[in-house]
């Protein structure tokens, strides 16, 4: 037998050998038609309908989009990368949530997971940075948009949601700022808290119900916790859907300038 | 004569064969010319009624639609059963009869409508659809592959430059927190940092309050109601663009004063001379 090329074995092998597990009753169970892990799928213009159409995606792309649209120079994909941290980020959080503590113990744990669990350090960092990195995405998500225009009629109202999710972005990544509890997270927060005391009226009464006393304790550390890992997620899920689903109905993406 | 379908005809056959009381194989057998039709010469309950109620002469039948009724009300006496057939839905001749009865003297009964129907226009429906379903024609691709790939690229590459961040970068981590021991200078995050810098000029209620709530949030929210302006062309909307790039400069301008050139006591210092006072850069500055 010649001897094949690696393009070529390559070529050979995607060519059926996946098609008995592919065509298998199982598999067509869960890739439903015009899926591309389907066996016979081919690249049709029905098939890339179907691609979306029979996807849990369609909950967020429609099946055709404007040509301009998909001009990466026209969005730079900062809301999708916007989304993507999000998840990136309750990824990482939820791993990290296993060895967290808030308590006294928060300091300890938050040592112990960078020198004694495997990948802490490296989830840490990407939780971190990440967070960072979704603050800036978010904001120039937001300029990008103002500068094209984008918010005007029929997005009044997405704006208004969008400004929302800006918010509790920020919500999301001061609450978590606390959480190493070391002396970088607390006097940030007791800065960001008194801040919020300069509220007129009842500017006591909100620093008092952030910090859950008079100064950032392990109370605080608790709230923050319940917070930032339940609280503000939920919320800010609930504005992201209406977000999304009003970027389709408001008529997709926003015409070029 | 045209060829009809079978099932058409079963059910013609079928509605005759109800109105004139005979088996619908009969009837049947009519339609298809096989036996002669069948004359029913005395509905006894028509006539009855027909002898109570005022003769009307002029009165048009209450056809609905003057086009159909040639078609859809047959006589069920004279015409001929082929004739008949070529009604898409049941003859619905013992409704339709008395109708057009009315207008005849009892004692001639013929119930053909052609003979007796005075007809009128009332409208003529041009044949277009009520709707208009026309848009302008707009440039689309398919979602897939021309926007999920470059968008899955995207996100390939976003996390590959995170995962090589975190993997360079560690994350600060100073001593344990000591509400007892105050740095110096206490910072807020870098994204509340344009923030403390305009609480040092500004009163607090004014900074800490006022910019971020009334400013921030609810003067964001309410641009889009503020700008009334349709256009997107960034030429007719300079004062649009020139408020908004104002605030970005500020805001980035306070942000990196905060940042970089803000020391102990919140002094300005140099960044090249006494270093960076932001524990959030430590390990971007002092990076092996």
């Amino acid at each position: 037998m010649a001897k094949l090329t690696l393009k070529e074995r390559f070529k050979k092998g995607a060519a059926g050998s996946g098609d008995a597990v592919r065509g298998s009753k199982f598999a067509t169970s869960i890739f439903r038609p015009g899926s591309p892990f389907r066996k016979g799928y081919s690249d049709s213009p029905r098939n890339r309908s179907y691609v979306v159409m029979n996807n849990v995606l369609y909950h967020l792309h429609p099946v055709k989009v404007k040509r301009h649209g998909v001009r990466l120079s026209y969005t730079l994909c900062l809301g999708g990368m916007s989304f993507f941290l999000f998840i990136v980020l309750t990824i990482t959080g939820i791993w990290l949530m296993f060895y967290f503590r808030p308590t006294e113990m928060a300091y300890a744990d938050i040592q112990a997971l960078q020198t004694s669990v495997a990948f802490g350090s490296l989830v840490r960092n990407m939780h971190r940075w990440g967070a960072h990195l979704m603050v800036l995405v978010v904001f120039l998500h937001m300029s990008r948009v103002f500068y094209h225009g984008a918010y005007k009629a029929p997005r009044e109202f997405n704006w208004v949601i969008g400004v929302i999710l800006l918010f509790l972005t920020l919500f999301l990544s001061f609450t978590g700022y606390l959480l190493p509890w070391d002396q970088l997270a607390i006097w940030a927060v007791t800065v960001g808290g008194n801040m919020a005391s300069y509220t007129p009226v009842f500017g006591a009464q909100i620093k008092f119900g952030l910090f859950a006393g008079l100064e950032a304790t392990t109370a605080t550390l608790l709230r923050f916790y319940v917070l930032h890992v339940l609280f503000f997620p939920f919320i800010i899920v609930i504005f992201m859907a209406i977000h999304f689903w009003r970027v389709r109905k408001d008529g997709g993406i926003s015409g070029p300038l | 004569m045209v060829d009809i379908p079978e099932h058409l005809l079963l059910r013609s056959a079928e509605a005759r064969a109800k109105a004139l009381g005979i088996t619908v194989e009969q009837a049947l057998a009519e339609m298809k010319g096989e036996s002669s039709p069948t004359v029913v010469d005395d509905e006894p309950e028509v006539i009855e009624v027909e002898l109570s109620a005022p003769p009307k002469a002029e009165t048009p039948a209450p056809a609905p639609a003057a086009e159909e009724v040639k078609a859809e009300t047959p006589a069920p006496v004279e015409t001929p059963a082929a004739e008949e057939v070529k009604a898409e839905t049941p003859a619905p001749a013992p409704a339709k009869a008395p109708a057009a009865a009315k207008t005849d003297t009892p004692e001639e009964v013929d119930f053909a409508p052609e003979v007796k129907v005075t007809q009128r226009l009332l409208t003529v429906v041009k044949a277009k659809p009520i709707q208009k379903a026309t848009s302008e024609p707009v440039d689309k691709v398919n979602t897939w592959p021309h926007l999920m790939l470059p968008e899955f690229i995207s996100l390939m590459a976003m996390m590959a430059f995170l995962i090589l961040l975190s993997a360079i970068l560690q994350a600060p981590l100073l001593e344990e927190a000591n509400p007892n021991i105050t740095p110096n200078p206490a910072k807020a995050p870098w994204y509340f940092l344009g923030l403390q810098e305009a609480l040092s000029y500004w009163d607090p209620q004014i900074a800490g309050v006022m910019i971020p709530l009334v400013i921030g949030l609810i003067g964001f929210a309410a641009i889009p109601y503020i700008d009334r302006n349709k256009e997107n062309n960034p030429s007719k909307r300079k004062y649009a663009i020139m408020m908004y790039t104002f605030f970005l400069a500020g805001a980035g301008t306070l942000t990196i004063i905060g940042v970089l050139f803000r020391g102990p006591g919140w002094n300005w210092t140099y960044p090249w001379i006494d270093g960076i006072w932001f524990d959030d850069l430590l390990d971007w500055i002092y990076f092996e």
